[in-house]
């Protein structure tokens, strides 16, 4: 096993060698790496974004910008898809931290009127069988080409128009705050915009 | 009031060994005597806390300004290593007692999965300071919690009368998931 | 003077005799953690198999240099070294297997079985005995996460790998946290059965 002495100074000293060495080695993987992780991201949030909006020919993510909700609380991302110079439609980033196991995040695509073309779970860890059906068309297409001006964004228990999925009401609750925060910051930025 | 529903949540809900399995060696481990149970869980209280603070403090005030939070892994478990090093050298004077009591326990609070991971959590779930205290406190006695609550059955359990293959570990894990049926029912709680 | 044992026994002991997962009961918070499919079980077997051979390497290279009273911390540094070589590579290459391992692939670093062979074996043999130990323990724990993650698969969600066999919801316990703990459980026990069974039938 081992045949150098063991004083206090050679411990401290190899620790701190190996330490340095792991450290070095982990700096140029990591610069090797700091590409290819990059563009998974990108390549990722792209997907949630082309889920949601279509047509568009520019890099929504290139040119997203935060917005902030309208009591202030968080802020949203928003990524406008464009053809051409035109303004097609935004995807919206939101989330709703009241999910049955935290967080739920969506990804909502509105087209400039408002009306909301598709819905994207990004992240969930609701319970597979009961709130992880919150990403099937069954209860994703009550929302599709509907305007929240007109479609009450709310579980029908609660007095509004959406179906909730039968035995995770909490889950499909969270969705629909996501959902309802995500058009009412939207709303707020199309407020602001005019008003200038 | 937000440190409330993080207590709770931590403790019952998103119990770290019944609900997030970290902590199972010890879990398996330790749970034959439930006075040594409790005595490790206030170990890994301890020992915990001290380290989210300390790994925190790293992580906020070298790696992030250093941009080198790839270091993360190797720095966060050489804190904790050198941590329950000075754990055990503080025990062995201030309470011989339960030092002898943990015996090898102690030393293996280092590859004790869930000292590494609510550290990495606290990072992950956007903590301040503070909350990662709160955090780090309710998931170390929800720990405590899990593996009282299965020493006293396992106790109970050496003298059931089992088939052989049966006894020991598969039994064990068999109350185990049992015990994580009955948290399961705390969802929603908050 | 005891036989050294072969290359082969070297390797082949992980996978069945001395199992990390099943006999020796080592690396059990992945193994409950990350089965809930077939594939999250065979990724993170890959995972944990890769710093498992790196590591005992890198240790069986170095073993002479480092102090006796510094080994630990200097074994566990390398260990962490090669987890967060994975951890990059794996946010890389495979971001959506990342994601759903999560915490668990930087635990990796505190799973016992790494740290375990490292101390026991890597630390004492060369470095070709190593990689074989490493590699055996990794194909055996990887053979375990299968094993698991399919199970828990085809009876909570009614597929395999990712495709569905039957249009319906399973058995859903099995991929939830309590599922893990009956399934392992029920596996240990059939083994230790088939134990008993050689056992008494070679009397």
């Amino acid at each position: 096993m081992a045949t150098i002495k063991s004083s206090f100074i050679n411990l401290l000293l190899t620790l701190a060698i190996v330490t340095l060495i792991a450290g070095l080695s982990l700096g140029y993987v990591y610069q090797w790496t700091k590409e290819p992780i990059a563009q998974a991201q990108m390549a990722k949030q792209l997907k949630a974004i082309e889920s949601v909006v279509e047509g568009y020919d520019n890099n929504p993510v290139n040119e997203k910008y935060k917005v902030a909700t309208p009591d202030g609380k968080d802020s949203l991302e928003f990524f406008p898809a464009r053809k051409g110079e035109e303004l097609i439609g935004v995807a919206i980033k939101t989330k709703s931290t009241r999910g049955y196991s935290g967080d739920i995040w969506v990804m909502v695509g509105f087209d400039q009127a408002g009306q909301i073309k598709n819905i994207v779970v990004i992240e969930h860890k609701e319970t597979p069988g009961l709130g992880s059906k919150m990403t099937t068309p069954a209860f994703v297409n009550q929302f599709l080409n509907k305007h929240p001006e007109k479609l009450k964004l709310k579980v029908k228990k609660d007095g509004g128009d959406i179906d909730a999925i039968s035995g995770a009401t909490i889950s499909s609750r969270a969705y629909v705050e996501a959902v309802q925060s995500a058009f009412d910051t939207f709303k707020s930025s199309v407020n602001h915009a005019t008003a200038n | 009031m937000e440190y409330l529903i993080i207590i709770i949540s931590t403790i019952f809900i998103n119990n770290i060994v019944l609900a997030k399995f970290l902590g199972i060696c010890p879990f398996l481990g330790v749970s034959k005597n439930t006075s040594t149970a409790v005595g490790m869980g206030g170990a890994v209280v301890f020992v915990m806390t001290l380290s989210t603070i300390m790994t925190y403090l790293v992580q906020h005030y070298i790696l992030i300004p250093l941009g080198i939070e790839y270091m993360q892994t190797v720095t966060y478990i050489l804190v904790i290593a050198f941590l329950v090093q000075v754990v055990e050298i503080i025990l062995k004077k201030v309470s011989p007692d339960l030092y002898q009591a943990l015996g090898v326990y102690l030393p293996l609070i280092t590859t004790n999965c869930t000292i590494l991971g609510v550290a990495i959590l606290v990072i992950q779930n956007n903590f301040n300071l503070m909350e990662s205290v709160v955090f780090a406190i309710g998931n170390s006695i929800g720990f405590t919690l899990a593996i009282a609550l299965f020493s006293s059955i396992r106790e109970q359990l050496d003298n059931a009368d089992l088939p052989e293959y049966m006894q020991g570990v598969p039994a064990a894990l068999i109350t185990a998931s049992i015990l994580s049926m009955a948290f399961m029912g705390f969802a929603g709680l908050v | 003077m005891p036989q050294p044992i072969s290359n082969t026994d070297t390797f082949l002991k992980g996978i069945i005799k001395e199992n990390p997962v099943f006999v020796i009961l080592l690396g059990l918070c992945p193994t409950l953690g990350v089965t809930s499919s077939a594939i999250n079980g065979l990724g993170m077997g890959v995972a944990t198999a890769f710093v498992l051979v790196m590591s005992n390497l890198a240790i069986s290279l170095v073993k002479n240099i480092i102090p006796d009273k510094v080994r630990i911390p200097a074994f566990i540094v390398i260990i962490a070294a090669f987890v967060t070589v994975v951890q990059l590579l794996m946010a890389a290459y495979t971001p959506a297997l990342n994601e759903q391992l999560g915490l668990f692939i930087p635990l990796i670093v505190v799973n016992c079985i790494v740290l375990g062979r490292a101390e026991a074996f890597a630390s004492r043999n060369t470095s070709g005995a190593s990689i074989l130990d490493g590699l055996g323990m990794g194909v055996g724990f990887t053979f375990a996460l299968l094993l698991l993650g399919a199970i828990r698969e085809l009876l909570g969600n009614l597929s395999f790998f990712g495709y569905k066999i039957v249009e319906a919801d399973g058995i859903l316990i099995f991929i939830l946290a309590p599922g893990a703990f009956i399934t392992l459980g029920f596996i240990i026990a059939t083994m230790k059965w088939m134990k008993g069974r050689k056992k008494s039938s070679t009397r």
